[in-house]
């Protein structure tokens, strides 16, 4: 028994490898994991995209949400859980992917029921978005697939950039006072529409808490904030705080950020243009 | 007892100056009260008036009004553990917030909110009375108050977790700690009325509270009518509890440190202690506000964490003390 | 004339007869030694004779109004309870309340009213001292003083002279029958029956809820009705220097 017990660390991990190896064996010929879970909203969307026909079989339950998620539609063909260690088990997958912010316990249980897991890190730069997406062919096995949604977008992107002699001030500004500065996804949709992000000149760059004062004395162009939730909560209250109104009233239309801002996916396109439509017609204004 | 009450009067003028002047804006003292009086419309005006302002003022009313309600309670349970917090007033009244604003009958007309943590107080309120007994020894007192304590702060955080707004489950901080930060003058004009009246009410109280110095049945035989008092008492400190609450979350150990400090310096007389620890509790208010935001101007660090910080420990010194049969 | 009138007053707690169908009258300048073993309802009696306590039977007093009520009758309970550490001083203005008109501080009339009583139960040296950390005779002497105050015709006083030295139990029977002369009527409930005897002017026997004799020391103290109520013997003479009760066995 306590032989047993003081089996090398060594020994044991070759035991795990084995048999991990040997599960593989079993599934498909190849190297492509045959059925894939993801837990995470954005790598769900990843692997939606990526993912070969019956290779992914099941999508967390937030990519159901309208709010959050970009790819509703898609994602009502497979099924659906709720990052918990035990439903994950009993689907049996080959691989399961899951994100920076999913919980650590269900991660490291899943390791130890000998699943493999693939942690994917958030996206905070439109750069990081191509990583991802050729992050995510590897792991599927879908490297051509990744080569050809990335040049879609690179041309994509390309095309909107172009050169803004005007730029206004914005500041996107969410539950609890939160803004993004420029060393976010959200801050960098910003800048790529052609805005300027006035919560970096106040020195908020990296995504902190935005005092309304700050906000009133940085008396930005327009304030971009976050779409209410269902049921009402207090965080979301200073939304609607007479400082935000008040700035929402004298400066131009109060956008929104939408699904198409929250991942690191080629939707984020999506939220420049619409961005970027919203900068022609408060420049038009204008007098 | 006169330079008591300057004194105090004059802490509160300075704190609410203070409270004004500090921010993270950072605007020098002149600048911020000119934007304030004169209002170019600018944005400055908007920080002082929209911001500022309406901080200053709840800092002001609802510290009165947990100075006042716990030297009320504690003049009439004959107790200095009595305190709104702590007993479970405050978190009841919390309760009844949540429940209105999870629900939508917050939304639905402005009294809304107000008026679910009036009742969640009142429930808390009657819920101790009843438990603890009119004589309010310490140790009922203080069970019946973790017994209401505990299954408001469950309910409530059953409430937040049920919402299905992510954002929610979050706020049982803010709804246990209390804060000030981000409010409106939207908020003042909510909570002002409740207090002002219950305010009112409490202040009548004074004559009855000293007499019952002397006990339930002296007070009774000196033409004090007991069932008025009571129902006086509960609803004075329903308003303005469940206001101040409704507002700006459960602010716990002002109604407990107030009193105690001021108790020896107005001869430890119930009534004079009324008007006293109005004051005094409107000053602690301000102060742990202006530190809050000194402290850790980014990060909205709760009222309540400060209080309980300088309030828990007093309160274990109070228990000792009890225990010694020294008050 | 009849400061009280009391007739067929009775009181239930719990369904349990407490009380039953006592009547006295006082008329002014008595003072009244309410005796009775523990338990035969004396202080029961008195808090019913001044509304504290739901009853039955006629009572002049609980049909004043609670606030002349307060003018005419003053109640010092056994417990003796002051809550916060206030002086001495305040503590005795506090039987000035129910003659304060709401609202309104207390006049020089009030003032005076509790020097005097201050002299009179010599409290005037530590007026200012809290009046918690006094010793439990001299607790007792503010709360007579408080009583005193009230300058009620008529005072209630629920063993006021339990805990005090012998010398301060002397004085404060010979306060009370001052009060008395003076035309003020005092009920006095006590366990010393030497006191009661030689200080009061008349006794009042309870058993069981019972009234069960009104009148004179000697008409009342009788060694058969010492027996069936206390259960003891004593010895009781009229002496020079007054009246002299000793209890001396436990006969049963």
């Amino acid at each position: 028994m306590l032989g047993y017990l003081r089996l090398s660390k060594v020994k044991r991990l070759r035991l795990i490898l084995l048999i991990s190896l040997a599960m593989r064996a079993g599934a498909t010929s190849a190297d492509e994991p045959a059925r894939v879970v993801s837990m995470n909203l954005c790598t769900d969307q990843l692997a939606m995209m990526l993912a070969g026909p019956e290779q992914l079989h099941s999508v967390s339950y937030i990519a159901l949400d309208p709010r959050a998620s970009a790819m509703v539609e898609e994602a009502r063909a497979f099924e659906v859980n709720r990052g918990l260690a035990e439903e994950i088990y009993l689907m049996q997958p080959d691989l399961v992917i899951a994100g920076a912010f999913s919980t650590r316990a269900t991660v490291a249980m899943l390791r130890r029921l000998d699943i493999p897991v693939v942690v994917f890190d958030p996206a905070y730069s439109l750069g990081d978005v191509r990583e991802r997406i050729t992050q995510m062919g590897e792991v599927l096995n879908r490297q051509e697939a990744a080569k050809a949604l990335i040049s879609e977008f690179d041309q994509r992107l390309e095309l909107l950039r172009e050169e803004v002699k005007e730029k206004p001030r914005a500041v996107l500004y969410y539950a609890n006072g939160y803004t993004s500065g420029d060393q976010s996804l959200a801050g960098q949709i910003l800048s790529a529409a052609g805005f300027e992000n006035a919560a970096d000149e106040a020195g908020y760059s990296s995504g902190m808490k935005l005092p309304l004062e700050v906000l009133a004395v940085t008396n930005p162009d327009i304030v971009i904030t976050s779409q209410p939730y269902p049921g009402a909560s207090r965080s979301e209250d200073i939304l609607t705080h007479p400082v935000v109104q008040s700035l929402r009233k004298s400066q131009g239309s109060a956008s929104i950020t939408d699904h198409n801002w929250v991942c690191g996916t080629p939707h984020v396109l999506r939220a420049i243009e619409t961005l970027s439509e919203a900068r022609i017609l408060m420049i038009e204004q204008e007098p | 007892m006169m330079r008591l009450f300057l004194l105090l009067s004059l802490a509160v003028c300075a704190l609410f100056f203070g409270s004004l002047v500090v921010g993270p804006a950072g605007l020098g003292f002149g600048e911020s009260i000119s934007a304030l009086i004169i209002g170019d419309g600018g944005p400055l005006t908007l920080v002082m008036r929209e911001i500022r302002l309406p901080r200053a003022l709840l800092a002001v009313i609802i510290g009165a009004s947990l100075g006042l309600a716990g030297a009320a309670m504690q003049g009439y349970l004959r107790n200095p553990l009595a305190e709104p917090g702590l007993i479970g007033v405050s978190g009841s009244a919390a309760f009844g917030a949540v429940l209105a604003i999870h629900t939508g009958f917050a939304g639905a007309f402005a009294l809304g909110l107000p008026l679910a943590a009036l009742a969640g107080a009142l429930a808390g309120v009657m819920l101790v009375m009843v438990l603890a007994g009119p004589r309010g020894g310490s140790l009922t007192l203080i069970l019946a108050g973790i017994a209401v304590s505990a299954l408001a702060a469950a309910l409530t955080s059953l409430v937040l977790n049920l919402s299905p707004n992510p954002f929610a489950a979050n706020e049982i901080v803010f709804w246990m700690m209390g804060s000030l930060a981000d409010r409106s003058m939207t908020h003042v004009w909510l909570a002002l009325p409740f207090i002002t009246l219950g305010m009112i009410v409490l202040s009548r109280l004074s004559r009855d509270l000293d007499a019952l110095t002397l006990g339930e049945d002296a007070a009774q035989a000196m033409g004090i009518r007991l069932n008025r008092l009571r129902l006086m008492l509960v609803a004075g400190v329903t308003c303005v509890v469940g206001a101040g609450t409704a507002v700006a979350g459960a602010i716990g150990f002002v109604g407990l440190v107030v009193p105690h400090i001021l108790r020896p310096m107005v001869g430890a007389r119930p009534s004079r202690l009324l008007w006293a620890s109005a004051l005094g509790g409107a000053a602690m208010v301000l102060l742990a506000d202006i530190a809050v935001r000194i402290i850790l101007p980014a990060r909205d660090l709760k009222l309540g964490v400060l209080t309980a910080l300088v309030g828990a420990p007093l309160f274990l010194h109070l228990i000792l003390k009890l225990r010694r049969g020294r008050l | 004339m009849s400061l009280l009138s009391v007739s067929n007053l009775s009181v239930k707690l719990r369904d349990r007869p407490v009380l039953c169908d006592v009547s006295f009258e006082v008329k002014a300048g008595e003072l009244i030694g309410l005796i009775g073993p523990n338990g035969a309802g004396k202080t029961t009696l008195m808090r019913a004779t001044l509304g504290l306590l739901p009853s039955t039977g006629a009572n002049s007093l609980t049909d004043m109004p609670e606030a002349e009520r307060a003018r005419h009758a003053a109640w010092m309970p056994q417990a003796r309870e002051i809550a916060w550490p206030v002086s001495v001083e305040t503590v005795v203005m506090l039987g000035r309340i129910p003659h304060l008109a709401s609202g309104k501080k207390p006049s020089e009339t009030d003032l005076e009213r509790v020097n005097d009583v201050l002299a009179q139960m010599e409290l005037t040296d530590m007026r200012h001292r809290a009046a918690t950390r006094l010793s439990g005779g001299e607790q007792a002497r503010v709360l007579i003083a408080r009583v005193l105050a009230q300058d009620t015709p008529l005072v209630l006083a629920d063993e006021p002279v339990a805990g005090l030295d012998p010398a301060h139990q002397i004085a404060a029977m010979q306060t009370f029958a001052g009060l008395a002369q003076e035309g003020k009527s005092l009920i006095v409930s006590l366990h010393d029956l030497g006191l009661a005897a030689r200080h009061c002017s008349r006794l009042i026997l309870l058993k069981q809820g019972r009234l069960v004799a009104d009148g004179a020391a000697e008409t009342v103290l009788t060694s058969e009705r010492l027996a069936d109520v206390f259960g003891i013997s004593a010895w009781f003479q009229k002496t020079d220097q007054g009246p002299v009760y000793q209890p001396l066995e436990v006969i049963r």
